[in-house]
């Protein structure tokens, strides 16, 4: 045999470990191919800074770059940057592009792309816009570098600039940035592995992709938005099929490859096919929200307000909205269960269904008797569940209740009016959001106490906005998280919002496609298919 | 004949117009608000504002129907508030598909409407009979969507004959265009395929029953001559009526069929901009289906001239 000794052994581990962990991320994935891939809505905006639509960010992924991502860890990344550098005291930012930036015209990516991409985006994103309170100066230094000059220590810097959802921070070009952030943009040219064919796009039926030949990708392993985007397949195809029936026909018959949002009933169709997968995309998912009106009675009330939170079962809204039990669980954090800032803090309520509790509150609260209205949204199965339940409990609890049907769209219309319930206006919504969306103070629309400017609901509380503001200016985590179990305990006590529990949906796709990442958005690039 | 033409054909600007104007209405009272759609989650009632004045939401309601009826005049149909997109290239880009599966529809149920009333007709009280009025209650009665799932089931699914869903354009491939389309076309032809083969049969009966059809069976013709050239002749005209106004059901169907089997056609458009409240292209697609329809009834009102020589305009 040969001489292997221990000694001999352990050194080459140790070099191959070495080289393995120095080395790029080798992408040995099969190359071409067309991807058929069902969307979960229409695209109908292109502008990603104009809209907050899931489907706008999402097409915006496939064509535009970003300056830092999220990795699967919720981790911040740098994507396009190369390096950067803080000051001692923390206020003075400098980012370096890396090498190799195009756009897909050829020309390279400036600073001055960055900057000006920056700027539009903070005017728009609720996290941008509080970079920006706090931001004195943000300008190119040279072709590759930007500075960033801050009034004040901002603590999550990066987490802004790799943002993962709407409105997520991307970079174009700085004449299309220049563009007024209430109009949309017109030219779509980024710098993403992949390139949008305008000519192609048919609004309601389909959207092309072609990879971008010219994009250098990261050496490391992709992670999320982070790490190696490397475009395998040489054209991705969107469809825009709405009817569920028929987009599990067309996936069992081989006709598409990759569906984006399958019902939670047709899953188990799906995973009993021997030539269908399914893939859990985002482990976090999505949390569901009630919302009651602080402008009127009778949740202008904190007594009334808390009296929902004692009414509320998870059990029974996650079994009527989401129904497959794997895929939801009972969650009272309000930034997620399974996230950095998950906490039991002030959820006692929440734990346990205490329907005689509710039942005293409404009495305290003073209630005279006027109909509680809960708006019904009759054409999104999981929402027209919800408001079912709420309506049985509301009553249970002691409410009145007017269940007024109205669709998404008049829904959208509804919840943004502020006159009485009598006169038009609502007392209790419900929606849902993404998990990447819940995931901190900053980002989390239902912990604002801004009054007029919060989320529709609009509750004040001052305490909780100077918490907001300490959370942003803190640069310390366990600071971060003691802050962020404070908010939870206010927001759950005063009760801006009751959330409903927590739920994951998985793809679904056929067996030939492989090396899906896990992120809130579908990703194309590490894609292959055979 | 041609001054009647010139005047049916002026006589649709009014019909257009009162659609164009009672639409705009409708849509304007019907709740819901495009510039929150556009303005989403995190927009203020200020942004919300400024978007609603910049479509032009926020003018009086008559200074919204001259601006659009001024542009209507100029062939402008406006933009997609969302996708930014002229009206008419979204109508350009949808109206192939719909009209390919409405003539592909009204090709099958014409063509097998009329024979099965026809024969029911002539065998009237058989078995024949009967089970073609079974087959045409039926036919009636599905529900389209229904349908379309169980030929999908049946012939997609199970037999693997036809593809599941979409639209392949003609230019591409008449063959693969109309494999798309057999589906979606048998769906939607069914209840206007019944109500076609229920007309004929009425009308053939009446026919049958005069003494001119005796005469011609005593003179010894065949039946399928007697049959043809002369009880169909004299029965077709409420058959062509039924056609002409069978159009309607047709473009009511397509809007399901086209979701059904999503096909890229102007249903799928309506219904789209419906839910997202898309006023220019919600206008823009029933002002021109309003007109082909007055259109396609001004042809079923020349043919009666075709058919019967003694309607004289």
């Amino acid at each position: 045999m040969s001489g292997l000794t221990r000694r001999g052994f352990l050194a080459g581990s140790t070099a191959a470990a070495a080289v393995t962990i120095g080395a790029p991320f080798v992408h040995a994935q099969k190359r071409g191919g067309t991807m058929r891939f069902i969307a979960h809505a229409d695209l109908k905006v292109l502008d990603p800074i104009w809209t907050t639509a899931y489907i706008t960010r999402n097409h915006s992924y496939l064509i535009y770059d970003t300056l830092y991502g999220t990795d699967e860890k919720d981790q911040i990344r740098p994507q396009m940057i190369d390096k950067h550098g803080v000051s001692s005291d923390g206020k003075r930012w400098t980012f370096t592009l890396r090498d190799g930036l195009k756009w897909h015209d050829g020309k390279p990516v400036t600073a001055e792309d960055c900057t000006e991409s920056i700027k539009r985006w903070a005017k728009r994103d609720p996290f941008g816009k509080l970079l920006a309170a706090h931001t004195a100066k943000i300008a190119p230094q040279d072709r590759k570098t930007f500075v960033l000059e801050l009034s004040e220590r901002f603590g999550p810097v990066l987490e802004a600039l790799g943002k993962p959802s709407s409105n997520v921070p991307f970079i174009m070009p700085a004449h299309v940035a220049a563009t007024p952030d209430s109009d949309q943009i017109k030219e779509f040219i980024g710098s993403g592995p992949f390139r949008f064919v305008k000519d192609e796009w048919q609004p309601g039926n389909q959207v092309v992709y072609v990879r971008n030949p010219d994009y250098v990708p990261r050496k490391e392993k992709p992670s999320g938005s982070t790490g190696g985007k490397v475009a395998h397949l040489d054209k991705v195809i969107w469809r825009y099929i709405p009817d569920a029936t028929t987009a599990s026909a067309a996936l069992e018959k081989n006709e598409v490859d990759w569906w984006e949002n399958p019902p939670v009933d047709f899953v188990p169709r799906v995973e009993q096919n021997p030539q269908l997968t399914t893939f859990v995309y985002d482990p976090r998912g999505q949390q569901g929200w009630l919302r009651p009106n602080h402008l009127h009675p009778p949740f202008n009330n904190k007594k009334a307000r808390q009296a929902l939170v004692h009414m509320v079962d998870q059990q029974k809204y996650l079994q009527a909205a989401v129904g497959v039990p794997k895929y939801f669980q009972t969650c009272p954090a309000v930034f997620l269960c399974g996230g950095p800032y998950e906490s039991k803090a002030g959820a006692e309520g929440l734990a346990r269904q205490d329907l005689a509790r509710a039942r005293q509150l409404v009495k305290e609260s003073g209630y005279d008797g006027k109909p509680v209205v809960v708006l019904h949204v009759t054409d999104i199965q999981a929402l027209s569940a919800v408001a079912l339940v709420t309506r049985e409990l509301l009553q249970q609890a002691g409410f009145t209740v007017d269940l007024q049907a109205v669709d998404w769209s008049t829904n959208l219309a509804r919840r943004a009016k502020k006159d009485p319930p009598a006169q038009g206006g609502w007392n209790v919504i419900h929606t849902w959001w993404t998990g990447a969306d819940v995931a901190n103070p900053a980002v989390h629309a239902g912990v604002s106490g801004a009054g007029a400017t919060a989320w529709f609901g609009w509750p004040e509380h001052g305490e909780i906005e100077k918490l907001r503001l300490d959370w942003v200016r803190a640069t310390d985590r366990a600071k971060q998280k003691q802050i962020a179990d404070q908010i939870q305990r206010l927001v759950l006590d005063e009760v801006l919002y009751v959330p409903w529990g927590q739920w994951t949906l998985p793809y679904a796709l056929t067996r030939k496609v492989q090396g899906m990442l896990r992120f809130p958005a579908p990703l194309f690039w590490n894609v292959t298919i055979t | 004949m041609l001054q009647e033409v010139a005047r049916r054909l002026m006589a649709t600007i009014p019909v257009m117009g009162v659609v164009a104007i009672a639409v705009f209405a409708l849509l304007h009272v019907t709740p819901g608000d495009p510039a929150t759609i556009i303005a989403g989650d995190y927009a203020t009632a200020e942004e919300v504002a400024r978007i609603r004045a910049r479509l032009g939401l926020d003018r009086p309601f008559l200074t919204q129907v001259a601006i659009w009826l001024g542009q209507v005049v100029r062939g402008d149909l406006g933009t997609s508030i969302f996708s930014g997109l002229p009206v008419t290239t979204l109508i350009g880009q949808r109206a192939e598909a719909t009209t390919v599966l409405a003539l592909y529809a009204l090709l099958i149920s014409v063509g097998v409407g009329v024979p099965l009333g026809v024969l029911a007709a002539w065998r009237r009280g058989s078995w024949v009979d009967r089970l073609v009025m079974i087959f045409a209650v039926s036919g009636f009665s599905m529900p389209v969507f229904w349908l379309g799932f169980l030929l999908v089931y049946v012939f997609s699914l199970g037999l693997g004959w036809l593809p599941v869903q979409g639209y392949v354009p003609l230019r591409e491939s008449v063959l693969a265009c109309l494999r798309h389309l057999t589906l979606p076309a048998v769906a939607l032809s069914c209840i206007y395929l019944a109500l076609i083969a229920r007309m004929t049969r009425a009308s053939m009966l009446g026919v049958l029953g005069e003494d001119y059809i005796r005469t011609a069976f005593a003179k010894g013709l065949p039946p399928r001559r007697v049959l043809i050239r002369h009880a169909f002749r004299n029965a077709a005209l409420p058959v062509v009526t039924i056609i002409g106004i069978g159009f309607a059901l047709l473009i009511g169907g397509a809007v399901v069929t086209e979701s059904v089997f999503a096909i890229p056609g102007l249903g799928r458009l309506t219904v789209d901009a419906i839910v997202r409240r898309d006023y220019p292209v919600i206008q823009g697609v029933v002002l021109v289906v309003s007109g082909v329809y007055v259109l396609i009834n001004l042809i079923i009102d020349l043919l009666y001239v075709v058919i019967d020589p003694r309607i004289r305009y």
